[in-house]
């Protein structure tokens, strides 16, 4: 049913995308950069990426102003499907699309990667998880913005062990990005003298009830329980964790990829104690509070996360490329457009000062968080309290280890 | 300890009882597709729409109007029933004299507008609704840790089941209703007024719909999908169970989620499968279901 369904919006979805291309003459496309915003507008992930991203790189359009070529925005819905997102990535490339945002869901991401490669046209991946968009699979015209698995496992697992939390038990979602954050993370956990005492794969998207998966868990008598899964899984799985009183009898929960968004639908009641790790927090710093603000006016009823802002900051940068490069010559080249990007230090009012990797890889601090009680809440969305921050230089995976053939050169 | 097949006894007794109540959640929403089914004709697939719909209402209720999980409980199916009383008169009773396959693609249509208005309006995450009071902490059983609410839930899934098994079966507005499926003018004839009685068929099962979104509002995440993850799942039992079987649904619910629950300790890769091979099964065995007449 699902599959139908998709199927259906899909096509409409494309053909509006398509058609919503306005027709420019010559001399005006010449002078126009066309930013393709592709992401869940309609599924599990919609909160997380959805019309959030759109308006942060809106946002990002308007601050970058009129710098003597024009910036046009045109974003679709790729449903969380590989297939649909290559179409997609490749009618907007022959299209005059010059770089694609986004991107969530790992296998989309790195389908959009090959063809982003095979055209030479920049893309800005803010939304997937997998490491491999800057391991295995690194792309020169590709840069990973806000956050992958290997982060958030030394951050969160990482932390957990230090915390005496050295016996580990997995639920995990049963596919490619649930693997390799299980193993991400039980990697961090041997090496830093904890066990893994066991896992349990959960069918995905199909499971609503993982009561039977927690009491597995609990039996094990593992000290953390490790959710390697996302959006409504994790969200499931805090609450029915509560139900059974796991947390109350001293286990942990470490929820390995949660978004403000998630913890704003678990409820603070709830959700009260998790750890979780994000590169982005609306009320970091001055700097962020006054990003929010300003964007919030056009977002969804959602505070930005770290993809949201990801898209701020990447479209910002990006922008700033192609100025400094000529219209003319990032039009021409997704690899020079990124060369020059990754040449250029990073700075906006997101992330703070930063820089790109050779690999691709967008280099940021890191923030271990923890959900506030409900009496630490003072304000809408005043969630996190932050535990340990990761300098930009430690949080990501090293050069070395990744296996990129750009890092190698 | 002891073991059964290589797993501690309590683990597999704790899975047995969460079977059973995942399966007091089957029971509830294929008894009223097979109320709707059997009465009707009608292939009701706005019925995943309506259960996440009596979640929503119940937020609703406790977010602006500050009325708690029991006023719920009460308001809740009658207002979502009343929704589905509206669906039945302007568009499901034009339908009637058509093959089913009709009324399933209107129902199936319905349920992806309604879940999409809901998704454009609340988002995608989910909506925090908590436990009430009354029933939040746990029992400790020994071998497992139950919370009240889980108890309750399988409580309150068997007295719906069989109130209703008796409604239909054992009153005379039951005979009338059953009457009316098998031969409709010879009722209308006998001073019954059949196409109201079919209208309000239809709004309790919606209203069953309604009230198992209800109880499951605080266990799942209230979001927009949370019909669409159960709704095939049911269908499965319905079929398994015999179409339009008021018993075998019930009975095919509960069994259902115990198999279910077991499949998650021996081979939790194929939990959400398990249901769908047993389908197969009996199709091929039995195509009009365990408890259906052919």
């Amino acid at each position: 049913m699902q599959m139908t369904r998709r199927a259906l919006l899909g096509t409409g979805a494309t053909a509006a995308a398509v058609t919503s291309l306005p027709r420019l003459t010559r001399a005006q496309a010449a002078n126009t950069i066309r930013i393709g915003v592709m992401n869940d507008m309609s599924g599990t992930y919609k909160d997380n990426t959805g019309p959030g991203s759109v308006a942060c790189t809106q946002q990002a359009i308007s601050e970058f102003g009129q710098q003597g070529f024009n910036v046009e925005l045109i974003f679709a819905d790729h449903q969380n499907r590989p297939d649909v997102g290559v179409n997609l990535a490749r009618q907007w490339y022959d299209q005059g699309v010059d770089m694609i945002m986004d991107v969530p869901t790992s296998s989309v991401g790195l389908a959009v990667n090959n063809v982003s490669r095979e055209k030479n046209k920049a893309y800005i991946n803010t939304g997937s998880a997998t490491s491999d968009l800057t391991g295995a699979q690194c792309s020169p015209t590709m840069v990973h913005w806000s956050y992958d698995t290997y982060m958030l496992s030394r951050s969160t697992g990482g932390a957990m062990v230090k915390a005496g939390g050295d016996t580990w038990f997995f639920i995990t979602a049963d596919y490619a990005f649930g693997h390799a954050l299980e193993r991400d993370t039980g990697n961090f956990v041997k090496a830093s003298g904890g066990r893994v005492l066991g896992q349990v794969r959960t069918p995905f998207p199909a499971t609503s009830d993982f009561s039977s998966f927690l009491v597995q868990a609990q039996s094990s008598r593992a000290k953390v329980i490790g959710f390697a899964n996302a959006g409504s899984d994790t969200i499931n799985c805090v609450k029915q964790a509560a139900e059974f009183g796991i947390t109350k009898r001293g286990t942990k929960l470490a929820a390995l990829l949660m978004f403000i968004t998630d913890v704003h639908s678990i409820g603070l009641e709830t959700g009260q104690g998790l750890v979780c790790t994000e590169s982005f927090y609306w009320d970091l710093n001055d700097r962020t509070r006054a990003f929010t603000q300003r964007v919030l006016p056009k977002m969804p009823n959602l505070y930005p996360n770290q993809i949201h802002a990801g898209c701020y900051s990447g479209t910002l940068h990006y922008l700033k490329a192609v100025q400094a490069m000529g219209v003319a010559a990032a039009k021409a080249s997704g690899t020079e457009a990124v060369n020059r990007m990754k040449a250029m230090p990073t700075d906006d009012d997101c992330f703070g000062p930063g820089a790109i990797r050779v690999d691709g890889r967008k280099i940021c601090p890191s923030y271990l968080l923890e959900v506030k009680t409900p009496a630490e809440s003072k304000k809408p969305w005043d969630y996190y309290k932050v535990l340990q921050t990761t300098a930009a230089e430690d949080a990501f995976r090293p050069l070395s280890e990744g296996g990129c053939a750009l890092a190698r050169t | 300890m002891d073991e059964i097949f290589g797993i501690p006894a309590p683990l597999l007794f704790g899975q047995l009882l969460l079977g059973l109540i995942n399966g007091a959640f089957y029971a509830m929403m294929s008894l009223g597709l097979a109320v709707i089914f059997g009465l009707l004709n009608i292939i009701n697939f706005t019925h995943g729409a309506q259960f996440m719909m009596g979640a929503f209402a119940a937020w609703m209720l406790l977010e602006w109007l500050g009325l708690n999980y029991w006023w719920a409980l009460v308001l809740v199916p009658i207002i979502i029933g009343f929704t589905g009383v509206v669906l039945e008169r302007l568009m499901i009773s034009r339908l009637y004299k058509l093959d089913h396959i009709y009324g399933l693609l209107l129902t199936f249509g319905v349920g992806l507008i309604i879940e999409g208005i809901f998704r454009n309006q609340f988002g995608s995450s989910g909506l925090p609704y908590r436990i009430p009071p009354e029933l939040q902490g746990a029992w400790d059983l020994g071998f497992m840790y139950m919370p009240i609410y889980r108890g309750w839930v399988v409580v309150a899934a068997l007295v719906l089941c069989l109130a209703t098994w008796l409604l239909i079966e054992k009153t005379r507005l039951g005979a009338y209703l059953r009457a009316a499926t098998e031969n409709a003018p010879l009722v209308q004839a006998f001073g019954v007024n059949v196409p109201r009685m079919v209208t309000l068929t239809y709004g309790f099962g919606v209203a069953l719909a309604a009230i198992g979104g209800v109880l499951a509002a605080p266990i799942y995440s209230v979001n927009p999908q949370m019909g669409t993850n159960l709704i095939i799942v049911v269908f499965a039992v319905v079929v398994i169970g015999g179409m339009g079987s008021i018993i075998g649904s019930i009975v095919t619910g509960f069994g259902l989620g115990i198999v279910e629950g077991l499949t998650k300790v021996f081979w939790p890769e194929a939990s959400a499968t398990v249901v769908f091979v047993i389908m197969a099964i009996v199709l091929v065995a039995r195509p009009a279901g365990l408890f259906g007449r052919a």
